[in-house]
C-alpha cells in the first residue's frame, strides 16, 4: 500500500504515535529541525540530551497549543505558538542548567535555539492546532522520540568514529586512530547524508521487490 | 566587553565561523531554497535584512532587560521582535514582488524559525558586542548565509544536468555537497585570529 492510500484512511491512535518514529520521521523523512541534529551530535550524550530537551518542549507546547486552539485568532496563531514554545524553552534552559552544567555548556546556545526548531512550530501548526489534546500529545511524543532517535543515530556514529568512545566509554583499544573529520562540522553533513543514502537505498530495494 | 574590530567580527561571522557551514544555523532554508541561484540571492537578501533589524532591536532589548534585571525574558522578547519583523518583510515582498513571494513560498514565514537570526541575537548578547560590533556581526552572518546559499544553488543548478543514480538524488546528495563545502570552509580556521 502506498503512503497516499494510508493518509486517506482515518488515522488510528497507535498510528498517530508510531508515524513519527519511522514513516514520517521528522529528520530523516521530513528534513525538519536539522540545525540541532547536525550541530550538537558530536557525542552520543549531547545528542541524547538535545533529543530529550526537544521532546519535552514539543510535548508541552503541543499540549498547550491543542488546549487553546479554539481561542486563538487565526491571524496571530504563529506568534502565539512561538510564545508558548519560547516559554517552555526558557524552562528547559534553566532546568538543564540545574541538572547538568556540563551538558548545558556543551549544548550552549542550541538550547535557546530549540525555539526556532522548525519541527516544533511545524507540529503545532500542522497537527496540534487541528486535533484534540490526547492525539496531539501522542503525536508530539512520537515525533519527539523520532527526533531523539535521529539525533542518537548521528551522535553514536560520530562519537564512535570521531573519538573511539560511546557514552565516554572507550570501545576500541588504545591503538585506535580517531577520525577527526567526524567531530568537525563536515562530518555531521557526511553522516546525515550517509544515513539518508542508506534509507533511500532500502526504499528503492523495497519498491523494486514489490 | 569584546574588543574585536568590526572588520574582524565581520570576517569571522562570514567566513571563519560561517553560520551555515561551521555553526549549522539556518540549515532548513539552506537545503530548501537552494535549488535556483536567483531565489537564493533574494532569500539571502531577505534574511540579511531581517538579521540587521533583529540585531538592532536585540541590542536595545538587552539594555532594557539589564536595567529591569529580567534576563529570563531575553529569549521570549527576541523571538517576538523577529516574528514581527518577518511579518513586516512578508507584507512588503507580497506587495512589491508577488513573483518572489510565490518563489519563496513557505520559506518566507519560516524565516521566523531560521535559527541563524535568533542565533545572531543570542550570540551578540553572550559575546557582549557593542552597537557597531553587533551590526558588523549581523552583516557578516547575513553575508555568510547568502554566500553559502549561493554556492549551494550554483552547484545544484549544475547537478540538475548531471546523471546521478536515483538512490543518491535529493537530500542525501545535497548534504554530501554541504559536507565538502564545510570542509573547504574549515580551511579558514585560524585566519585573522
Amino acid at each position: 500500500m502506498s503512503a497516499d492510500a494510508l493518509k486517506t484512511e482515518p488515522p488510528k491512535t497507535a498510528d498517530t504515535f508510531l508515524k513519527g518514529l519511522w514513516r514520517d520521521n521528522p529528520v530523516f523523512v521530513m528534513l525538519l529541525g536539522m540545525c540541532p541534529v547536525l550541530a550538537v551530535t558530536n557525542s552520543a550524550i549531547n545528542a541524547l540530551a538535545m533529543g530529550l530537551a526537544t521532546t519535552f518542549v514539543l510535548f508541552m507546547s503541543s499540549t498547550i497549543v491543542s488546549l487553546v486552539r479554539n481561542f486563538i485568532p487565526k491571524q496571530v496563531r504563529i506568534a502565539s505558538f512561538i510564545l508558548v514554545i519560547a516559554t517552555f524553552v526558557t524552562v528547559t534552559d534553566y532546568a538543564l542548567q540545574a541538572i547538568s552544567l556540563d551538558v548545558h555548556k556543551a549544548l550552549g546556545a542550541f538550547i535557546s535555539l530549540i525555539v526556532v526548531n522548525c519541527m516544533i512550530l511545524g507540529r503545532s501548526e500542522a497537527f496540534a492546532s487541528k486535533n484534540n489534546v490526547g492525539r496531539s500529545m501522542l503525536d508530539a511524543l512520537g515525533m519527539g522520540l523520532g527526533f531523539t532517535l535521529a539525533c542518537l543515530s548521528l551522535g553514536v556514529v560520530r562519537e564512535i568514529l570521531g573519538t573511539g568512545t560511546l557514552f565516554d566509554v572507550p570501545i576500541f583499544g588504545p591503538s585506535f586512530e580517531p577520525w577527526v573529520i567526524m567531530v568537525l562540522p563536515g562530518g555531521a553533513f557526511f553522516v546525515l547524508g550517509g544515513w539518508l543514502l542508506l534509507f533511500n537505498w532500502m526504499r528503492e530495494r523495497k519498491e523494486a521487490r514489490a | 566587553m569584546n574588543t574585536g574590530s568590526p572588520l574582524q567580527i565581520f570576517l569571522d561571522a562570514c567566513l571563519i565561523n560561517n553560520f551555515v557551514l561551521a555553526m549549522f544555523l539556518g540549515i532548513c532554508p539552506f537545503l530548501g531554497v537552494s535549488s535556483k541561484v536567483e531565489t537564493a540571492t533574494r532569500m539571502g537578501a531577505a534574511v540579511t535584512f531581517v538579521m540587521l533589524i533583529a540585531s538592532t532591536c536585540a541590542f536595545g532589548i538587552h539594555i532594557a532587560l539589564e536595567t529591569i534585571n529580567a534576563p529570563y525574558l531575553h529569549l521570549i522578547s527576541y523571538i517576538v521582535v523577529i516574528a514581527s519583523t518577518v511579518q513586516l518583510v512578508e507584507m512588503f515582498i507580497k506587495k512589491f514582488s508577488p513573483a518572489l513571494f510565490r518563489a519563496l513560498g513557505i520559506f518566507l514565514p519560516l524565516i521566523t524559525t531560521n535559527c541563524a537570526i535568533l542565533g545572531v541575537a543570542l550570540f551578540q548578547t553572550s559575546r557582549q558586542y557593542d552597537f557597531v560590533q553587533s551590526l558588523a556581526f549581523a552583516l557578516g552572518a547575513g553575508a555568510g548565509f547568502t554566500l553559502a546559499l549561493l554556492m549551494m544553488a550554483g552547484l545544484r543548478e549544475r547537478l540538475e544536468l548531471s546523471d546521478v543514480s536515483s538512490v543518491v538524488k535529493g537530500a542525501a546528495l545535497t548534504l554530501m555537497i554541504a559536507g565538502v563545502l564545510s570542509l573547504a570552509f574549515s580551511g579558514f580556521a585560524g585566519m585573522g585570529g
